[in-house]
């Protein structure tokens, strides 16, 4: 078969349409969002005969997913790293639950924070959990991976994790693809006790899950994914995982490296092969994407493991991306370097579209604001958490999904006066429902302000959940009808809805105000079909 | 033969359709081929500096940005028409200046051309014609593969776009 130029991201996809997926779900988030856009714009996606409609968050994705592996099909989940503290819950208690059908979860990590609010290291959510992780090196592995993830998963009855990295998710190379397979047909779980997790039931499956450690161990061991390449110099062994791989062998002209190397592309490590390099080599270089996971375990608390360099010991950065000049500093190659750049280059720091409704409602929400002084509005993650730049300066907090309202809450209970949350209407529906109807249920003197763009800006314009239901979920939820506004965010409106925003703002209870107007990227690729579809 | 090649520039102008062209060109040679894209807000990383072979520029600011990847007689193509979004942008000249600086620079007025072409949109067409001489692949096999890659757009797109491919290479050429 002719070779295909795929993002690491749709090399995933297309494995799991071609290991016969009958479900992907999903929130999204960068780098992972391209996955699920694969699957919804291939053939079977349009066709509808492989799920994959956008989930309202990751915990619902994650449990969906589990409830189609339940019915004996084969589901993938994906998120970025964050997503998975949200999906935290049913990840945990899927591996004790085991799977039916395949279920592999993708999670795409952003070392280097490129745009995520941390750069926590998925592996050790897989090792949490106690279930087996793969980390491709390349695209055409992620490919591979993929496709026997869900064969593992089915063989071990176990969830499988795959951590993707930034660089690898979106960089593209030639894929060949494997033979498509039929998706499974529907054969839900007939141990009766399986799904139950009762502490009875839980305790005899986690011992389960106890004992099929070896197993993953022994998989991983003979894996084609994890390869010891022998190399004649043996003054130094290399442990280089996933893209690190990668970096490392870019240091040598046609991939020939003098030293031996363990490539691990498997969890959980194969200590025999580890074993073998530490007792082979004199020391041992350890480079992996993310957080020092494999030196920590390979030094262990007492650190007598011999001469392991790594993240740890300095020889690389403690914090954030690799890349081969850093692998070959380590090694203790000549950097290379090209001319630096000159000083007139100035950064284009990421901005708000011009034209974008968040432009207006700032506006407003700072003229309003402008008596109480600084420091009172909590804010979340979207395009509209550029507010917090200049020119705006109007928001004091993004921490996750959801917390603007949250920590109003807390800082309302706190005493402070006034708190105003401003939130998105993706990130809303994601997870800020729970937090309004806590303030609904206290009567809360918060003002709320729901961005409301009719989409999911931030991440390239996905379906928002909540599109024209806003004002009746606040409703719904029990905020007083007359507390519920929708303004409409443009210049000639700038008066009124100063006054609305004051307004709500000296109400010692709960309100929701809701600027509405389509998102400008949105609209104008709405305008451009519309367009041609004339034509 | 291994061929580095950095593409640059700001979102919308059209680096995607080039870094496509150049991939169809490419594999069709049966070349095995590795792009490193660079989404929403990431930074350039995770390629090796001091080795690209070329750097292929839609913008001057975002050329020299990338001029630590650039090895030492790399060379420099790049549109010379500033986008400008940004209160602080340099000084033109002082820009144009620096690119002279470059040991290997073609750098053009890609808009003027594409503009008198008749199609302003098309000025990534140019700077890639621009590069095409140092490529290493044959120019039909380009022009073939702009002709793939706007086949759905129409006759006339297909056309203009083939128009400013030609007009950058003969531009360079001269140069
Ligand atoms: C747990 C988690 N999931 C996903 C993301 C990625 N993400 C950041 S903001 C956002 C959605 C923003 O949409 P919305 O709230 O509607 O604001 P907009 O960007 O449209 O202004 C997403 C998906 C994240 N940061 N954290
Ligand atoms: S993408 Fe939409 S919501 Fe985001 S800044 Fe641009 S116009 Fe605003």
């Amino acid at each position: 078969m002719s070779k295909a130029l795929f993002l690491g991201d749709e090399a995933v996809a297309q494995a799991a349409l071609d290991a016969g997926l009958s479900g992907v779900y999903a929130y999204p988030g960068t780098p992972s969002t391209e996955i699920t856009e694969f699957i919804q714009n291939s053939k079977q996606g349009k066709a509808g005969e492989v799920h994959s409609i956008w989930a309202g968050n990751e915990k619902t994705a994650m449990e969906s997913a589990i409830g189609m592996s339940y019915a004996g099909k084969r589901a993938m989940v994906c998120m970025k790293h964050v997503g998975l503290n949200v999906a935290a819950d049913p990840f945990m208690n899927s591996s004790i639950t085991g799977a039916n059908g395949g279920l592999v979860v993708v999670v795409a990590d952003d070392p280097s924070m490129h745009s995520s609010q941390d750069e926590q290291d998925s592996r050790y959510y897989a090792k949490f959990a106690l279930i087996p992780c793969f980390e491709p090196s390349n695209q055409q592995e992620a490919y591979d991976i993929t496709y026997y993830a869900f064969e593992m998963s089915e063989k071990f009855r176990t969830p499988v994790v795959i951590r993707l990295t930034t660089r690898l998710s979106h960089s593209r190379s030639g894929v060949e693809r494997k033979a498509e397979r039929p998706q499974n047909p529907l054969k839900p779980e007939t141990d009766p006790k399986q799904f139950i997790l009762l502490p009875a039931n839980a305790r005899k499956h986690y011992r389960k899950l106890l004992d099929k450690q070896a197993d993953f161990e022994n998989d991983s061991l003979n894996s084609p994914f994890n390869q010891y390449i022998d190399g004649a110099d043996k003054s130094m062994g290399i442990i280089a995982s996933g893209i690190a791989f990668n970096y490392l062998m870019e240091n040598f002209e046609g991939g020939k490296c003098p030293y031996p190397v363990l490539k691990i592309s498997q969890y959980p490590l194969p200590t025999k092969l580890i074993a073998k390099m530490v007792d082979e080599c004199g020391k041992v270089l350890i480079a992996e994407e993310g957080y020092p996971f494999i030196e920590e375990q390979v030094r262990g608390v007492l650190n007598r493991t011999g001469n392991i360099m790594g993240r740890l010991s300095g020889e690389l950065p403690r914090d954030g991306e690799l890349n081969p000049n850093l692998v070959a500093k380590a090694l203790g190659m000549p950097d290379t370097y090209g001319a630096p750049v000159p000083e007139l280059v100035v950064p284009r720091p990421p901005a708000l579209c011009v034209g974008c409704p968040h432009i207006d409602s700032y506006t407003a929400l700072n003229k309003a604001m402008e008596k109480y002084g600084k420091g009172k509005v909590f804010s979340d993650i979207g395009c509209y958490t550029l507010g917090a730049l200049p020119p705006y300066n109007a928001i004091y907090t993004t921490v996750d999904m959801g917390a603007s309202i949250t920590m109003a809450k807390g800082a309302a209970d706190a005493g402070m006066r006034p708190c105003v949350a401003v939130i998105g209407d993706s990130t809303f529906t994601h997870s800020g429902m729970t937090s309004l109807l806590d303030c609904i249920y206290e009567n809360t003197p918060v003002t709320v302000l729901i961005l409301d763009n009719s989409t999911t800006g931030m991440t390239g314009g996905q379906d928002s959940h909540a599109l024209g239901v806003l004002g009746e979920i606040c409703k719904g939820l029990g905020v007083k009808e007359e507390h519920i506004h929708r303004i409409n965010p443009l210049k000639g409106h700038l008066e009124e809805n100063v006054a609305i925003i004051e307004k709500e703002i000296e109400y010692e209870g709960v309100s929701v105000i809701i600027p509405t107007r389509e998102c400008i990227q949105t609209l104008s690729r709405r305008m451009k079909k519309q367009q041609a579809a004339k034509k | 033969m291994k061929i580095d090649i950095i593409l640059a520039g700001v979102g919308g102008q059209g680096i995607l359709s080039i870094a496509t062209i150049v991939g169809a060109a490419a594999i069709k040679r049966g070349m095995y081929m590795k792009q490193a894209e660079v989404h929403g807000m990431s930074q350039r990383g995770g390629d090796p500096l001091g080795k690209a072979d070329m750097i292929i520029s839609v913008e001057p600011m975002e050329s020299l940005r990338y001029l630590p990847w650039l090895k030492k007689d790399g060379w420099l193509i790049t549109n010379d028409q500033p986008f400008v979004n940004i209160p602080n942008y340099p000084d033109f000249d002082a820009l144009k200046a620096e690119l002279a600086k470059v040991q290997n620079c073609v750098a053009i007025n890609a808009d003027q051309i594409a503009k008198d072409l008749g199609s302003a949109r098309s000025s990534n067409m140019v700077i890639l014609g621009a590069a095409s001489p140092y490529l290493q692949l044959p120019f039909e096999e380009i022009e073939n593969a702009v002709r793939e890659n706007f086949a759905r757009k129409g006759e006339e797109v297909v056309n203009v776009n083939l128009a400013c491919l030609k007009a950058g290479r003969e531009l360079a050429e001269k140069k």
